[in-house]
């Protein structure tokens, strides 16, 4: 990869720089199409023992998603990452056949769950139409600058409006608009990510600089704690309001990512963690529902040993047991023991029981990959405002992985929060293939050569003049 | 279904699970290859450094003469954030700048993203030359308006980094 080398006898700063990997792309969008057919073809052996009738149709159906949507990055985005698309693709992929093979068993059908993939179907090919269109119409991230402010008073609007809903299992974080039930947490991350970066773009010196030393540490002036107060306090509100500990996590956490990443201060870094911990401590004392979260956090068979009957938490861990080190097999497990959210938030359990610690391992590293590439873009980047939007982005989705991956496996008490990708729910799908689209957007910037520098005719004649 | 094909499926499965993985990690890779910067162990390093591009004239060959006596060999960053790093010099274009793929990407608030770059003439004499930057490139104290020779030792500022030539 030499960006500057000699031609002939002048000098040049060749404009060559990054290839663009538009056929690794493509190379890796088939393995990423293949795997998920194999997984759907092992399901429908194991549960039906013969291939699923749908196979064909569900491979060209992805295959032909994914191929669009490749011939459209490269139209519109030709130096764009090579390897977010596939990744999306195959979660996308897995996440379906999971739902897929949890629709077949008897147990969820009893219990009059209705089929839910092809919804989820339905809904990955609206992210992905949401993807392209992002792609086409978002001719360069930093036209978002613009509506830095519009997007705080729309992100404020989209957290406070499920206040206003009823609460649907414990927590308002739905809204409700004709019979459809839309999760507006999902598509404020992405805007509240705008929001920061552009805030914190303009007040980042005053912020890193006007700060005393103090123990080592430097502490930021009372003023410039304003905003982080304030999102602190948003977040408790929403904890206290909406009952939903995902939500506020998402959002205090992401706002000190993007406060030390702007201002490099690891200060900020600690009075985040301590704001959280006070926060989250003091609503735990007087709120029922992250009571009782926290119970089933601490001791996640306390309900087996009081009633008899496994709670979801306890029946989460079981089935990650189950599964060992290889896991039983697709559609050989019993997570559908779970019942009810097996395919939202806990999707995560049937693919620790299913594969095993090898599945859930790849598929932390796949979700890994994907975020590092988003670091990767933030860090190739040229202007700040995409640097801190891409960091944002990325860590929102790296904070949702963990928050939902953490609570399943009962390391952090749990929060209903979607699995990106994988688990069923149209918002999620959706606000993540949009966030993708604008992560591969900027990186498509980031990584366009740019224009070689114009040929000075002072050079050449020094060169003379001198020899 | 028979219990030996669902155990081959299932094995797999996983195998082509962690292949995807492995491949998507092959194409990261190149990542770590993009700027070519060597640090501190120069000696050691210039043996290891990938060749230049095959257009790429060798210095003795292309340039009349050969290397000169006494031409200095490597390039030190002697202040500013970078301190201590070291490029070794070969006949090829150094660039500089905050752009990512500048071989010295310089992080200052006061260089340009393609600030300036530092390449050998056909006598094998190295000379700076500034690309247009905002805030300019001064060799010694003066500021640099053509691209000018570099004399042995003589430090060239860009914004609060320091490089020097050294044989």
């Amino acid at each position: 990869m030499s960006t500057s080398h000699v031609t002939g006898s002048h000098t040049t700063i060749s404009s060559g720089g990054l290839p663009s990997r538009r056929n690794t792309e493509l190379a890796m969008l088939g393995f990423a199409v293949l795997i998920p057919v194999f997984a759907y073809a092992n399901v429908g052996l194991a549960i039906n023992g013969e291939l699923p009738a749908g196979m064909l149709a569900y491979g060209l159906g992805l295959g032909l998603l994914a191929g669009i949507a490749h011939l459209v990055v490269r139209k519109f985005a030709p130096y764009a990452d090579p390897l977010m698309l596939p990744i999306a693709t195959l979660l996308n992929g897995l996440g379906l056949v999971f739902i897929w093979r949890l629709d077949q068993s008897r147990r969820l059908k009893l219990l009059n769950e209705g089929a839910a993939a092809p919804n989820q179907l339905m809904w990955s090919a609206l992210g992905i139409a949401l993807f392209l269109a992002v792609l086409v119409f978002l001719k360069d991230h930093r036209v978002l600058q613009r509506y830095t402010y519009i997007s705080m008073v729309v992100a404020l609007i989209l957290l406070i409006l499920p206040m206003f809903f009823p609460a649907v299992y414990g927590a308002k974080i739905w809204i409700t608009i004709g019979g459809m039930s839309i999760q507006p947490g999902e598509f404020a991350k992405i805007i509240i990510a705008v929001f920061f970066a552009g805030y914190l773009m303009v007040k980042r010196d005053a912020l890193a600089l006007a700060s005393r030393r103090f123990l080592g540490l430097y502490l930021p002036r009372g003023r410039d704690l304003g905003p982080i107060l304030m999102i602190w306090a948003l977040s408790l509100l929403i904890l206290i309001f909406e009952t939903d500990l995902g939500t506020s996590l998402l959002f205090f956490g992401l706002f000190v990512v993007m406060l030390y990443v702007a201002t490099e201060r690891t200060s900020w870094i600690l009075f985040g963690l301590t704001l959280a911990v006070v926060g989250a401590v003091a609503v735990a004392s007087f709120e029922p529902h992250v009571q009782g979260r926290v119970q089933d956090w601490l001791d996640p068979f306390h309900v087996v040993r009081e009633t008899g009957n496994p709670n979801q938490p306890a029946q989460a861990l079981w089935a990650f047991g189950a599964g060992g080190i290889l896991g039983t097999g697709l559609g050989q497990g019993h997570s559908d023991l779970i019942q009810f959210a097996v395919k939202s938030d806990y999707i995560f359990a049937t693919v620790g029981e299913e594969l095993g610690l090898t599945g859930v391992m790849a598929f932390v590293l796949l979700y890994g990959l994907l975020i590092e590439r988003g670091i990767r873009t933030a860090l190739a980047a040229r202007d700040p405002f995409g640097k801190l939007l891409a960091v944002g982005l990325s860590s929102a989705f790296a904070i949702q992985v963990f928050v939902v991956a953490g609570g399943v496996m009962a390391l952090i008490p749990l929060t209903g929060m979607t699995m990106p990708f994988l688990a069923q729910g149209g918002s999620s799908v959706i606000a993540n293939w949009a966030l993708v689209a604008i992560l591969l957007k900027i990186s498509d910037t980031a990584r366009r050569p740019a224009p070689a520098p114009a040929p000075s005719p002072d050079a050449e004649m020094t060169q003379v003049v001198r020899s | 279904m028979s219990e030996l094909t669902l155990t081959v499926m299932r094995l797999g499965f996983l195998a082509v699970l962690w292949l995807f993985v492995i491949v998507t990690v092959q194409v990261i890779r190149s990542d770590l290859f993009g700027t070519r910067v060597t640090q501190r162990a120069t000696r050691r390093d210039e043996s290891r450094r990938p060749p230049q591009p095959r257009q790429a004239p060798q210095p003795a060959a292309g340039r009349g003469g050969g290397r000169r006596r006494g031409a200095p060999t490597k390039l030190v960053v002697t202040e500013g954030s970078l301190t201590g790093t070291t490029v070794a010099l070969q006949g090829q274009t150094i660039t500089l700048g905050r752009a990512h793929d500048s071989t010295i990407v310089l992080d200052d608030d006061y260089a340009s993203s393609r600030h300036a770059r530092i390449y050998p003439d056909r006598d094998g004499q190295w000379i700076v030359e500034d690309l247009g930057s905002t805030n300019g490139t001064y060799l010694d104290r003066t500021r640099l308006t053509t691209p000018t020779p570099i004399p042995p030792g003589a430090p060239i500022r860009i914004g609060k980094t320091v490089i020097e030539l050294r044989k």
